[in-house]
This record gives C-alpha cells, sequence and structure tokens, in this order.
C-alpha cells in the first residue's frame, strides 16, 4: 500500500516544484468538414470544434479537481487548413476567414490556443499552401488563440527553399503586423523540419493526416521536479546522475499517462501519445537552465552545454518510455529563451548567444525556440537561420524547428515582453554578414544520402 | 472501491484527527488506514479512505475537507490513490 513517504514525495512535486501535466490536446480532424462553399466550410468547422472539444475544458478541470494536479493548458489541433482550404480558398483573405473560424470556436470551448493553421511543403508547395502562409501574418494579427505552422524540410524530402526564403519573409510581415505587442504574432509561427503529427504542443502543434478523427495527446512537464532530484546527488558521478534522471522522467510520465488515461475515457475519444518533453515555464524553478545549471555549469552557454543537455534529453527519453506505451511527439528537453529564467538570465549576461543555441538544438528537440532578435534583421538573413537549423534536423533525422521574434523597433539589449506563459525576452545579436545569394537561389536541397534506406 | 488519500499537513493542534474523522464519519466515507508523523514541529498526516459508500460528488468532498482545513488552520488535500499507486508503483 502506498506509504505517507510516497504520498508526501508526490505533492511536493506538485506543490513546491512545478509538477504539472503542460497540456492535454485534442487532435480535432477537419477532412470532413471540406466544401468548395467557403461560407459552408467555415460553418462546418465550427460545428464540428465545438462539438467535439465542447467537454474539453470541464474534463481536464475535473480531473485536475480529483488528482490534485495541476493541467496547465487544454488546447486544440486541427488537420493542415492548407488541406482543409485548398477547395474553397482563392485568395489570401478567403483563409483568414478560417482562421477567424478557428479563434472564434476556440473561445465558444474556452481553449487558450488551436493550432492547425498550417502547411506542409517539404517538397513543394501547392497553389492554396502558398495562400495559406502568404495569409499567416493577417491572421495572426487579427486572431488571438490561432498557431500557426509551416513544414519546409524533411529527411526524406530535403528542404525547400523557396518556402524556406518565403517563410523569411512571412516571419518579418508577421512582426510588422503585431508591431503594437512587441511582434508578438511570431511567438505563434513555427518553422519545422520533419514536423511531427501527432505534437500536443503549441505553437506547432497540428493533427496529421495519418492520424484518426479525433484523438488525445498529452504533454507533461517538470524540469523543477528533475532539479530538485538531481540536487540530491550534487557531486557524485554521471551513472548516479543518470539514473536519478531517469527515475524521475518515469514519475512525471506515469502522472501523464494517468491523466490521458482519464481525458480518453471520460471523453470517449481515444489516447494518442505521451509527449515527454520537460517544458519550462518563466516562473522560478521551472527552468530548463536551472538543471543544466545543477548539472555543473555556471552558466547555460559555457562550454559543456550542449554535452550536459544531450544527456538530459537522453535519459529523459529512457526514463519516460518505461513510462507509457505511447510515447511521440516531440519528446526531449525544450530551450525557448523566453519561457525559461535561467536561459533568459544567460542571453543577458552574454553566456549564451544565437550560434551556441543552434548547437543546443542538434542534441534536444526542438529547436531555436522564442528567440526574440533585432527588429531590423533582413529577411533573408532570417531564411538563412531557418535554412540552418532546417539542415540539422534533416540530417540527423530529427524534428527541428524555429520560432524567432524579430521584434520590430528595438535592439539588443532591449527587451521584448510577451506576457503570460510566454515570458519575456533579452533580444540577442544576430550574425550580420549578407546571405541573400543563398536564400535567393531557387529550388530544394535534395535529401541527404542516408535518407536512401529502402 | 474509490480510494482516497486525504492528506493534512500544518501546525500541530488539538483536535485535527477527530474534526476530519467525523466529517467522514458523518459522510459514510470508510478510514482503511492512518498514518502520522511530525516533520520538524509540522503535523504530517495521511488517511487512505473508501469513498464508494458516500452520496456526496467527489467534487464536493474536496472542498468541503479544503474549508475544514482552512477552519483549524491546516491545508487539507483529497486525491484520488492512482496518481500515487501510478507513480510509485510499476
Amino acid at each position: 500500500m502506498i506509504n505517507i513517504y510516497e504520498v508526501t514525495e508526490t505533492n511536493q512535486m506538485i506543490s513546491q516544484e512545478n509538477l504539472d501535466v503542460r497540456t492535454i490536446t485534442l487532435g480535432i480532424s477537419l477532412m470532413d468538414c471540406i466544401d468548395s462553399d467557403l461560407n459552408k466550410l467555415n460553418e462546418n468547422i465550427y460545428n464540428k470544434i465545438t462539438s467535439i472539444a465542447k467537454d474539453l475544458v470541464s474534463t481536464g478541470q475535473a480531473i485536475e479537481h480529483e488528482f490534485g494536479i495541476p493541467i496547465v493548458n487544454k488546447r486544440i489541433s486541427v488537420t493542415p487548413i492548407s488541406l482543409i482550404g485548398a477547395a474553397a480558398c482563392k485568395t489570401s483573405e478567403d483563409f483568414v476567414t478560417i482562421a477567424k473560424t478557428l479563434d472564434r470556436a476556440a473561445h465558444t470551448v474556452g481553449v487558450n490556443f488551436i493550432g492547425g493553421y498550417s502547411a506542409l511543403v517539404s517538397k513543394a508547395m501547392t497553389k492554396s499552401e502558398e495562400l495559406l502562409i502568404r495569409s499567416i501574418p493577417q491572421a495572426l494579427a487579427e486572431t488571438e488563440r490561432v498557431c500557426s505552422s509551416v513544414n519546409v524540410g524533411s529527411t526524406k524530402t530535403g528542404i525547400n527553399m523557396d518556402a524556406v526564403k518565403l517563410c523569411g519573409e512571412i516571419i518579418k510581415d508577421t512582426a510588422e503586423a503585431t508591431k503594437d505587442r512587441d511582434s508578438l504574432g511570431c511567438a505563434k509561427l513555427v518553422i519545422f523540419c520533419n514536423a511531427p503529427d501527432d505534437n500536443p504542443f503549441m505553437a506547432g502543434a497540428f493533427l496529421g493526416v495519418t492520424e484518426g478523427d479525433a484523438v488525445i495527446n498529452v504533454g507533461v512537464s517538470g524540469p523543477g521536479v528533475v532539479k530538485h532530484a538531481i540536487e540530491q546527488v550534487r557531486g557524485q558521478g554521471f551513472e548516479e546522475l543518470c539514473e536519478t534522471i531517469k527515475k524521475t522522467a518515469f514519475k512525471i510520465t506515469r502522472v501523464g499517462q494517468l491523466v490521458a488515461g482519464e481525458a480518453s475515457k471520460r471523453m470517449n475519444i481515444p489516447f494518442g501519445i505521451i509527449d515527454l518533453s520537460l517544458a519550462p515555464t518563466p516562473a522560478i524553478g521551472d527552468s530548463i537552465a536551472e538543471i543544466l545549471e545543477e548539472i555543473g555549469l555556471e552558466r547555460v552557454g559555457a562550454p559543456g552545454t550542449t554535452a550536459a543537455l544531450a544527456m538530459l534529453n537522453d535519459q529523459v527519453k529512457k526514463g519516460g518510455v518505461m513510462a507509457s506505451s505511447y510515447v511521440g511527439g516531440l519528446s526531449g528537453a525544450f530551450i525557448p529563451v523566453s519561457e525559461d529564467q535561467g536561459m533568459i538570465d544567460a542571453v543577458t549576461v552574454g553566456a549564451l548567444s544565437l550560434e551556441k543555441l543552434e548547437a543546443m538544438t542538434c542534441v534536444c528537440s526542438v529547436g531555436l525556440d522564442m528567440i526574440a532578435i533585432p527588429g531590423k534583421t533582413k529577411a533573408t538573413t532570417i531564411s538563412g537561420i531557418i535554412a540552418d537549423e532546417m539542415a540539422i534536423g534533416m540530417v540527423n533525422q530529427k524534428t527541428t524547428a524555429v520560432r524567432l521574434i524579430p521584434v520590430i523597433g528595438k535592439d539588443v539589449g532591449e527587451i521584448a515582453e510577451f506576457g503570460g506563459l510566454l515570458g519575456y525576452a533579452p533580444i540577442i545579436p544576430v550574425n550580420e554578414f549578407d546571405c541573400s545569394a543563398f536564400v535567393n537561389r531557387k529550388g530544394r536541397i535534395p535529401a541527404p544520402i542516408h535518407s536512401f534506406k529502402n | 472501491m474509490k480510494k482516497c488519500i486525504i492528506t493534512v499537513v500544518g501546525k500541530d493542534t488539538v483536535g485535527i484527527i477527530a474534526k476530519v474523522c467525523t466529517y467522514l464519519a458523518d459522510n459514510s466515507i470508510n478510514i482503511l488506514d492512518i498514518s502520522q508523523t511530525i516533520v520538524q514541529g509540522y503535523f504530517n498526516m495521511m488517511m487512505i479512505t473508501d469513498m464508494s459508500a458516500t452520496e456526496k460528488e467527489f467534487g464536493t468532498v474536496f472542498e468541503e475537507l479544503e474549508a475544514i482545513g482552512e477552519e483549524i488552520g491546516v491545508t487539507i488535500r483529497c486525491q484520488r490513490a492512482e496518481i500515487f499507486e501510478k507513480m510509485h508503483r510499476l
């Protein structure tokens, strides 16, 4: 039988170490909403989302209450809208009407984000996919809760450099369109390589076309719990350190598995996957950077950071896969800058640069995340950064992503404020040497040799 | 059986257990096990209970226990046992 020490340990994780379930994300397929009439399409989308997701928030709250575990976010992901709107949308403005419908549905059911305003263009773009991508700045400026993503590369297809070039411009335009809010629109836009179909985390969540009609995916969290656990093995060898991280990841994931199972049962919607990612928040003690510092770095960004992160990520996965039979999504350690107090501090004191962050993304999920850069950064430079990050994903057969915020009107040394879970970020310097001749070449980078496994 | 774990944490004072047990008895909640310790002057108690006989909703019991805690100056939480079993048992 459970003893008092185990109960105390669990409750201390929840009350003092910020253990929570970061998100229950309900994936909803919109395939059966497709219609060539735009009004009918919008009506179908609204009706389907609001009927399937009507109990999502109340179910989440009931589970929170009964088990005493906070579930921070309840969210929805949908089929990429470039596919759903292809028959009805003739202009970018037509696509924006769908974004507004998604926003309205999100408000009605009470979720804080809805993802899937997306296009998957890793090899080439169809006309409708290009229209959707071009509509992103307006869609993100005129909606509150809609999140957008574009998959521009994969290990199997290579990198669509035309889309990379376009996305650089789109990020810049999105920043302009939301410049009165420190270019907040860019915080809701992710550019991917090897985007997963079942990711529950925003802003990159969408429901892939390989998925069923509705599915529940859960993202766990718990950087604070890992940090507290490894404080107990300070000064000991790597074996003890790894063992401690694995055990902790197991415990955290089991809570996620419990919540996912309950939500699935109560809503009568199949359970998909648990995403094992350690997701930080701006709260003190809920930071990936603090874990890395506890492992033995003075600041994140110091030599050794990449190795420490690689080890952390691997141990989290090893502990997590034992706790759930279905693990998916991104599953690793997130290293967003603005959402992690330790990362913010490291950038502020000059310990952490964009280049070091890029190196770190080789060994973690997911990528260059929530990084504020000077508003004057050229679109082609942003495309160059995207291309670098996509190449890391393509060659290493992993998911990588870019969520950069060129903060219009601000420069290095200033602070961008996004608010809430999105946090704030000091603006980081960007290498200003030109890459436009590279970015302006047409076509795509071929798939790497090791993708030919057939 | 609907197993729930009730935990009480706070400054030790007269009548904590009595108050909680009275509430449980009034609401047909059976106590399966009680353990308690004093850690650094703080009263720490855990009860394993069975809630299958009570007519009240889970949510109501949780809230009423919380309210009793506030009244006597301790923190009372009531959680379904699965969260602990899942986390600590293979």
